[in-house]
């Protein structure tokens, strides 16, 4: 229940926030952390509950994006239509996925995820419908609730990231995540324990990349503007798995925070010194959490309890 | 005495090799078997082919009457087919109690407070209730085991196959586990048991079975089996 | 798109050499992947790495090919070094880390990319050399010359590799530790010592595979995005732990990248190697020669 009232409580503070004259900086700021959040938290699902990593993320959020788009141009759909059309679109990308890869070893979904980010970039710039490789313009409908359209989408991703996030802990808390668990400790034992591996996994995958296409459904609206090098950005590959991993893995709270820290160190880096660095620094970070703190912030935190017991 | 289990002329390949040839097995509800054989004779890929972990190339398995040659593993132990693994494979990421709660949950549905309750039984039964919360790398080889057999036993099998479940373990260990063992054959389930003990083997089964190059070389009652030349043959090399 | 039968041999003469190419690039990797089971995604990035280290030596008067050489034994060490880091870190920590295995090298691509951003900016940098620029003419067709100098030495490391690791007594323990670690203790190899010395061959191999790279074309710090998928495409085409199908598969992916290239344009050509990978992994993942 204290759960479900904080959720609450972030989904109305934000909507307050949105008719307040705070200025529009906030706004952005809110957006692409909100946004990480989403991302950091799909990429876990699959990542830290079920243990495969995917590199992809730019390609199911990029499809996400374009498949909105397209949903807009073609049959003037309504955002909502655009963020389910979307996730339908992506999850349905992940499922094919893991089906393809989910009996080989990790690395080989890695691997096809990446190989995902070059063909649908590829596709995307071949297509002058979608714009081709300079983009497209889009006017952004009038705003119906807020002062301008853009502080609606953060509303609405602070309610997308309430989703993500909630979707995310009902599967750690449920006998769901118990048996990912169970196949990320031993798949032969938890095969033998009943546990159904492989749905489990395909399970894990379409969700995580339903949810990364969501995310990206609305930035062709947010931005006004779409075109493929700064949507299928690997940039957004490095820090989705940043988050959770210095965030910690194993709980759904870790993705949230490891959002919060390096979309706002990121924003921070990038404006004082340069893009380049902040990526430095995200992966540095990352290198070093993996390699003395695997079980990220949430780990560092639980230890910390039970050695000042 | 009805049979529950029936390995008909199984077969496994790897690449060029034959890992198993035309294994044919009957096992009776109840029974206690016992599986022997050196080292590389094929025991562990018959049990796998049996709990499912690897599929057999050619032959028959039949389980309670049903063919299950095909079925993937997590469906056998869902009808009734429970095994442990030769080097233990706990749920590094859970407690000893959440171990058992992975097939309470998947194989009899059962979750909340009435699987607590039957997961904590379970374990009083194999003397590890006071470990209930450990976690798995607080355990020492003899509790590794047999929490082994308690998540094994947690699916409530009707066959329970144990893997070389002494292995490595100290006299009054090996005690410890035969006692389980034989305490769940009372229980009415069908135990077959691969060891390299011989004493065990010879204690515990009924009747016992012996490998060699992927193929049976004797049946018999223990004392049979172990007085045949060509198991002595097999073990002690020509 | 015309085609003509005098394009058609074109493109597959440039595509074999290209595919040479491709396979001394993988060979690292082959070596890495296929044979230690170690996930280096990063493989691609350390290539760049050392194309840039030979531009550097280029920059000091050393022709490629020969800072390449220079470079190998510093590849070597490092390439040791960090597999025993690598070694205690996540090998030794058991299954459960794999996902952190693949992150810590997804972070180091990262890292290196930026570093060589910030170090040498993101114009690209060329080498000079009097094989690079001119061609070979035959017949119709232009071959052009450092195409055919990263073929020679593509076929070289192919077969002096090949050599090591059935000949020589170590080069068999590389090729036996990632099957069997047991086997290999009652031989007397130590089997971190020899994945040791097994990953510091692949990244010294790097060395004078990315001179290679360099030699090819004008390097820029993100190419090992394009390479990822390439050189995994032919050490999984090859069949993980054999080295002359990594030259088989190079030759193919080489043929085939050539034939889009020709027929259909650059803009679905980066999309070959990896379509190869996901037809490769669906339909046949041992690969053409693979165990």
């Amino acid at each position: 229940m204290r759960y479900w009232t904080a959720c609450l409580v972030i989904v109305l503070g934000m909507s307050a926030l949105a008719f307040s004259g705070i200025n529009n900086y906030f706004f952005f700021a809110g957006f692409v952390v909100l946004q990480a959040v989403v991302l950091a938290t799909a990429w876990n699902i699959l990542g830290g509950y079920a243990g495969y990593v995917n590199f992809g993320v730019p390609a199911f959020f990029g499809a996400g994006a374009y498949m909105a788009l397209f949903l807009h141009l073609a049959l003037d759909a309504p955002l909502i239509v655009q963020i389910l059309g979307a996730a339908l679109l992506t999850g349905i990308i992940g499922l094919l996925v893991g089906l393809l890869t989910v009996r080989l070893r990790g690395i080989f979904f890695s691997i096809a995820t990446v190989a995902l980010i070059f063909i649908f970039e590829t596709l995307v710039v071949n297509s002058r419908y979608l714009g081709g490789a300079t983009g497209l313009q889009l006017t952004q409908p009038d705003a119906i609730f807020f002062d301008n359209y853009q502080r609606g989408l953060v509303v609405l991703m602070t309610v997308m990231a309430v989703i993500a996030v909630s979707l995310a802990r009902y599967i750690q808390e449920s006998h769901i995540g118990r048996g990912l668990r169970a196949v990320r400790d031993s798949e032969e034992a938890a095969e033998c324990s009943g546990v159904p591996t492989l749905k489990l996994k395909l399970l894990a995958c379409t969700v995580s990349c339903a949810l990364l296409g969501a995310a990206g459904a609305p930035m062709p609206m947010y931005l006004s503007y779409i075109e493929p090098a700064s949507t299928f950005n690997l940039l957004y590959a490095i820090s989705a798995l940043a988050m959770p991993i210095i965030g910690g893995m194993s709980h759904w709270i870790g993705p949230v925070i490891g959002a919060l820290i390096i979309a706002s160190l990121q924003q921070i880096v990038t404006v004082t010194i340069s893009s380049e660095l902040s990526v430095l620094v995200v992966g540095v970070l990352l290198v070093v959490f993996v390699v003395a703190a695997p079980d990220g912030i949430v780990g560092l935190v639980k230890r910390w309890k039970t050695s000042s017991k | 005495m009805e049979d529950v289990l029936q390995i008909k002329t199984v077969s496994k390949h790897f690449g060029g090799f034959t890992a198993l040839s035309g294994v044919t097995l009957s096992v009776m509800r109840g029974e206690r078997l016992g599986l022997i054989g050196p080292n590389g004779s094929g025991k562990t890929t018959l049990i796998n082919c049996i709990s499912g972990s690897l599929l057999n190339d050619e032959g028959d398995i039949h389980f309670k009457g049903e063919q299950i040659s095909k079925l993937p593993a997590y469906q056998r132990t869902r009808r009734g087919i429970s095994r442990s693994f030769q080097i233990p494979r706990p749920f590094r990421s859970m407690t000893v109690l959440e171990n058992l709660l992975v097939p309470l949950s998947y194989v009899r549905g059962i979750t909340g407070r009435q699987a607590d309750e039957i997961a904590e039984d379970i374990l009083k039964g194999m003397g590890l209730a006071y470990k209930m919360n450990a976690e798995c790398s607080q355990l020492s080889q003899v509790e590794l085991r047999k929490l082994e057999l308690a998540r094994a036993m947690a699916a409530k099998p009707e066959l329970l196959i144990s893997d070389e479940a002494m292995a490595g373990l100290a006299g009054a260990e090996i005690d410890e586990v035969l006692a389980i063992l034989f305490s769940l054959n009372e229980q009415g389930i069908t135990i077959i048991m691969i060891e390299h003990i011989m004493q065990a083997v010879m204690a515990f089964s009924q009747r016992v079975v012996c490998l060699d190059a992927g193929q049976i070389i004797c049946e018999g009652t223990p004392k049979e089996v172990v007085a045949n030349e060509y198991v002595q043959r097999a073990y002690l090399g020509d | 798109m015309i085609f003509s039968v005098d394009l058609l041999i074109e493109a597959v003469a440039f595509g074999i050499l290209l595919g040479g190419f491709y396979a001394a690039v993988s060979l690292g990797l082959s070596v890495a992947f296929g044979l230690l089971d170690i996930p280096h995604v990063a493989h691609p990035a350390v290539l760049v790495l050392g194309a840039y280290g030979a531009y550097l030596l280029g920059t000091y008067g050393f022709d490629p090919i020969v800072a390449g050489l220079m470079l190998t034994p510093l590849f070597f060490a490092l390439g040791a070094a960090f597999y025993r880091v690598y070694h205690f870190t996540f090998e030794s920590r058991g299954d459960s880390a794999a996902v952190n295995g693949l992150a810590f090298f997804f972070g180091i691509v990262f890292i290196i990319e930026v570093l060589l951003v910030i170090f040498f900016g993101v114009d690209q940098r060329s080498a000079e050399a009097p094989y690079i620029g001119g061609s070979f003419v035959m017949g119709d067709m232009r071959l052009p010359y450092r195409l055919l100098v990263a073929f020679a030495v593509a076929i070289v490391l192919a077969a002096a590799l090949s050599a090591y690791l059935s000949r020589t007594f170590y080069g068999r323990a590389i090729k036996a530790v990632g099957q069997d670690e047991s086997a290999l203790r009652l031989m007397g190899a130590n089997p971190v010592k020899v994945k040791q010395l097994a990953f510091g061959i692949a990244t010294g191999v790097n060395a004078l595979a990315g001179a290679v790279l360099l030699i090819m074309a004008p390097v820029e710090p993100t190419m090992d995005r394009m390479y990822i998928g390439r050189t995994f495409c032919v050490v999984v085409l090859a069949g993980l732990g054999s080295m002359s199908g990594t030259i088989v598969a190079g030759l193919i992916l080489g043929i085939t990248e050539s034939i889009v290239l020709m027929f259909f344009g650059t803009a679905w050509a980066p999309a070959v190697a990896f379509t190869l990978l996901l037809i490769m992994l669906a339909v046949r993942p041992q690969g053409l020669f693979g165990r």
